[in-house]
Formats: structure tokens, sequence, C-alpha cells
């Protein structure tokens, strides 16, 4: 055997036309992934232009009119925007309030428990319903739930009255923000177990040597470590304000009215693609999506401000 | 000379001894009773619906009757409304339908993404740089609902299923996730592999992917429950024909737009009259939906548990 030739610093740099030859392949394998992104990613990119026009579908996008502002306008003059505008930001409050500390208690708590075994029966079921659509997570909160689900037919027999959370619009953030955890906060807890996993235990045992109880350790080692972790998964929280669960409220919207059940992406739906007014809707969706940007940059910012990395460095 | 496969980073994260350490306080009865019920609700919320909704679709008329509803405790089992349902027209072309996208969108997905994961991982090769962040571009912009609609129909995708597939197929983030398992595939082996004069097909196929199982499982997985689950896509490009409508949509429209009064849903099934469609029957669509994940899901569960996601997802 020879020994291995000691080279420093970075190989030759080679002229393009000779990586051409040598990579080939390799940009062969990524050409059906760009293609694909290209004409149904980065295409409907260049479609919002039909936000600053009247989209005619019989002529197309490229000799329909033009109308500047005219759209928006018509949007920032809309009742039905600034409520579902409302909405958004209201469901998306609750769900911060009410989902996100869930899974860092979960993932502690199943921290905690000793047995291998129990443990991975517990991250089976509960990762479980994250691979429901959400069709099939509706339709079992409505069996339970519902006018003639489980609990009302409990209650029913036993001469209480009914109560019909299902189509309750005063109610209706509870409800979507449990259907989340329901569905989403089991699945959750893998980021948190994998960074509660890499603390190292000899932490803990010195601080217990020092003294410290259990709610200390807890306060001063595990939650310090996972603060890269939450900071990261609030951002994206933050990020995704706007985007609240479209299909969720798709499906529901019909049973509670669309006072409580329209948000963003379903006003888009709804005024865009179900009237034919395309322009309207991509418009609602241009300035959803020019806001998400902005706050995704600001919850970076913030990450960045409490010395962690957020979703990219700076 | 030996080479030794190493399966990249799908160990699994710091294995815990199963017993206390001895600096840890005993456990308090209350703590452990708490913990115990928390624990115990949370396997409840899950399991008990899905009890129920199973006990339901597998009940008598009678039982359903007796219970006045969704039954909890089985009384009286028979598989007829599974009968009932597997020979309605309607629940079968849809389960064809689902099945056929899944298997299609499924392969179509993995091949692209496994082709273009490969492609991108290769250290200072060729524009693989540009590319990448063409990519993550789209994670972070999109045209959104309206434009994407528009560019589907100018391509001719109403009423198409491949407008069920193609637009959905490629998931930039299942592509970075596999990325990050064959950068970190021994470079030795390929090195390897290249001087004995093996190419870049060559040598995914039969180095990077052979070596990369659990990922590519897990990826799979991920991409076949997106095109089972689907139900916006049908909604947006297939509203109208029914015939064309997979599992989901039945389920919505079937069940779902019943709104939680059995005995009420007022579209017969397939018979396109108005009829009842029994509770137990309703459930057994309900169960059907959920049949091939629960087969599958046994085998994929461990690797949910290895470091086959964590990994990838600050990245």
């Amino acid at each position: 055997m020879t020994t291995p030739k000691l080279s420093t610093g970075r190989p030759p740099r080679l002229s393009w036309r000779v990586r051409l030859r040598r990579d080939r392949s390799l940009l062969l394998m990524a050409v059906p992934a760009v293609v694909l992104l290209v004409v149904f990613n980065y295409a409907p990119l260049f479609g919002l232009v039909t936000a600053f026009q009247e989209y005619d579908p019989l002529v197309g996008v490229w000799h329909s009119d033009w109308v500047g502002f005219a759209q928006f306008r018509a949007l920032f003059g809309d009742p039905l925007f600034w409520q579902a505008m409302g909405n958004t930001l209201y469901l998306s409050f609750v769900q911060l309030v009410l989902f996100f500390p869930i899974p860092i208690a979960l993932a502690l708590l199943l921290n905690s428990v000793l047995s291998e075994r129990l443990r991975n029966v517990i991250q089976s079921v509960v990762y479980l319903p994250h691979f429901f659509s959400w069709v099939l997570a509706i339709t079992i909160f409505q069996q339970m739930l519902g006018g003639a689900g489980v609990l009302n037919q409990f209650l029913r027999t036993h001469d209480i009255g009914t109560w019909d959370i299902m189509t309750n619009p005063s109610t209706f953030a509870l409800l979507v923000t449990s259907q989340a955890i329901w569905k989403e906060a089991g699945w959750s807890i893998i980021v948190f177990l994998a960074a509660l996993a890499a603390i190292n235990t000899d932490l803990y045992e010195a601080a217990a040597a020092d003294g410290a109880g259990r709610l200390r350790r807890l306060w001063h080692i595990t939650l310090p470590g996972l603060r890269g972790v939450i900071v990261l998964m609030l951002v994206l929280r933050l990020g995704n304000a706007l985007s609240v669960g479209f299909e969720q409220f798709l499906i529901q919207r019909d049973a509670v009215g669309h006072d409580a059940a329209d948000v963003l992406d379903t006003f888009s739906f709804y005024y865009g693609i179900t009237t034919n007014n395309y322009s309207y809707g991509a418009a609602a969706g241009l300035f959803k999506s020019v806001i998400s940007l902005v706050l995704i940059w600001g919850a970076n910012k913030l990450a960045h401000a409490f010395g962690e990395d957020g979703l990219y460095r700076r | 000379m030996t080479l030794t496969i190493e399966r990249p980073s799908t160990k699994p994260a710091a294995s815990r001894i199963d017993k206390r350490a001895p600096w840890e306080e005993p456990p308090t009865t209350v703590g452990q009773a708490a913990k115990g019920l928390t624990l115990g609700g949370v396997l409840a919320v899950v399991i008990v619906p899905l009890w129920i909704i199973v006990v339901t679709s597998l009940s008598t008329p009678a039982a359903i009757n007796r219970a006045g509803g969704l039954v909890i405790w089985p009384d009286g089992l028979t598989l007829e409304p599974y009968r009932e349902m597997l020979g309605d027209p309607t629940v079968r072309t849809a389960l064809l339908v689902s099945l056929g996208i899944t298997l299609v969108g499924t392969a179509v997905s993995m091949v692209v993404s496994v082709l273009c994961a490969y492609g991108l991982s290769r250290p200072r090769s060729l524009g693989h740089r540009v590319i990448l962040i063409l990519l993550v571009v789209t994670m972070f912009v999109s045209g959104g609902l309206i434009p994407t609609f528009l560019v589907v129909t100018d391509l001719g995708g109403y009423d198409q299923w491949w407008s069920l597939i193609l637009p959905s197929a490629v998931s930039v983030f299942n592509i970075l996730v596999l990325r990050s398992f064959y950068s970190s595939t021994s470079t030795d082996l390929i090195d390897a592999a290249r001087m004995d004069g093996a190419g870049e097909w060559r040598i995914l196929w039969s180095i990077v992917l052979p070596t990369s199982r659990a990922v590519t499982a897990v990826i799979t997985l991920f991409y076949a429950v997106g095109y089972w689950n689907a139900f916006f896509n049908v909604m947006l490009y297939l509203p109208t024909d029914a015939q064309k409508w997979p599992l989901q949509y039945v389920l919505l429209t079937f069940v779902n737009r019943g709104n939680g009064m059995p005995g009420s849903v007022n579209a017969g099934f397939g018979t396109g009259q108005a009829q009842t469609a029994p509770l137990s029957l309703q459930m057994a669509v309900v169960v059907l939906t959920l049949v091939p994940l629960l087969i599958v899901y046994p085998f994929m569960q461990k690797h949910f548990r290895t470091g086959v996601l964590t990994g990838a997802i600050k990245g």
C-alpha cells in the first residue's frame, strides 16, 4: 500500500468545460426536478402579474388588460378581506399560545419515561395522527364531538341537552386549535426529543451533586439546551403566521360559516377561483406572500437578537 | 483492502440506560400518578376515537340502534358493511383511483427526488450551488394558489389525473433530506467505485441507494401519504367528475358533508338518488382510508426514532 499523497489546499481549479464533461450525468439527474419546479413553481411566480391585470381566461395572461393597483385598492376596501385577515391573525395567535407549548411539555414528559419500550409505544401512537388527512381528522372529530357524535349521544341519553361544538362559530378558534393539536402536536415533539437527547447527561449529574433539585435542573440545563430549537420553531411559526391550516378551514367552512372560517388562503380560493375573479384572488395571494416574507425576515432578526441562528445565519 | 459500508447517521440518538441514575431523586407517588394519567390521557385521545370508529364500522344495524349512534362496546359484529362498501361502484372506483395516484405519484416523486438529491450531493460539482439555491428559493416564495391554478389549467390539466401528481411531485424539503444523507455517504467507497470505472448512475444505484435504505423508506412514506391524503387538488382540478374522485374526496362528500348527522347523508353511494348511507357503511369508508397507513406504519415507525429526520431539519 502506498501512503496517500498529502494535498495542500484545494484541488486545482478546472475549466468549466472539463467540469461540465465530468459532471454532466450529475446535472442530467437534476434536470427533471428543476423542470418541474420551473413549470409549477417559477411559472406561477411570473403568473403573479395577473394581480395587476383584469385577467381574462379567454385571452390569457399575455393579452389581459393592465389595471395597475386597482385590484389591491378593491381588496383593501373589501370588508370580507379584512375579516379574513383578522381571522387569520386571530387563529394564528390562538394556535401559537395554545399549541406551541404542548409539544415541548410532551417531549419533556416522554423523555422522563424510563422504560424504552413504553417510550417507543407512546411515540408510535402520538405520531400516527400526523399521517391522517385533514378530511379524516375532521371526520373523526365530527364523529366524536359533532351533533350526532359520541359526546352528544352521551349527553342526550343522560338528558343534559346537546352541545354542538362543530358548528359553533364562537368557539371555532378553540375547535380548530384542538384539531391541530390532536393531529400535529405529537409529531412536533420529534425535534424537541432530538434536542433533549443531545444534552450532555454529565451536566445533570454535576448539578445534582451541587444540590440542584428537579426544577432547578429543568430551568438551568434542560431549557437552555432546548433554546435553539424553540427559537427555530418560533421563527418558523411566525413566518407561517398567515398560513393557518388551509385544508382544515376549507372543509369546515360550510359548517360554521365564512364569518368565522375565512382566512387569507380560503379568501383567495372562494373570491378568486370559484367566482372566476382570478386577478382579485391573485392580488390577495400576492399580498399574503409579501407579508409572509417580511414576517420570516423579521422573525429571523428577532432570533439573531436573542443570539440564536434562527432559520439562516447572519 | 476491505471496505465497511457505513449507514450514514441512522444510529439511534444516544441510547439511554433503562434505569434511574443513582444521583436522581426517588420518584414521588403523586408525581408518578400525574405522569401516568397524563400519558394515559394522551394515548386515549388518539386510540379511543379510532376504536369507536372501527367497532361501529363492524356493527350490525341493531347494535347501532341500541347504542343510539356510534358503538363503543362491541355488541353484535358483522362484516356486512365492508361487503356492501366493496360492492359499491363509487367506493371501488375511488379506491382504485387513490391506489393508482398514490403508486404512480410516489414513483414519479421518488425517481425525480432521488436523482436530483444525488446530482446535487457531490462536492464541487459544476453548478450544484446554483441549482440548490433555485430549489430552496421555492420554499420561501411561491406564486400561490391562483397563479398555480392558472398554469396547470393552461397546460390542459383540468379534469386530468396528472394535475393531482405533477404540480406537487417535487418536495424540496424531501430532496434536502435525501441530499444530506447522500452527502454523508462514505466518500472512500464512492472513490473506490469510481476507480473501478463506475459512472455516477452506477454509484447511485449500487452504492448510495443500498446504504441509505432507511431515509429512502421514510421519504417514500412521506410522498405516499401526501398523495393518498390529498383532496384539495381534487377540489381544484377535478371537482365535477365523480368517476375520477379518489377516496378522500368520496369521504369528504359522502361522510363529512353529511355534517355529523348519521343517517342523513343524502347521496346514495353511486346510485345517484337520495338515499341514506348507514352509519356502519360510513365508518367503513373511514376505516378504508386508514388501512394502507396502518399496514405500512408498523414497519416505518422505528425509523422515526432514529436520526433520519432530525439531522436534516436544521439545514
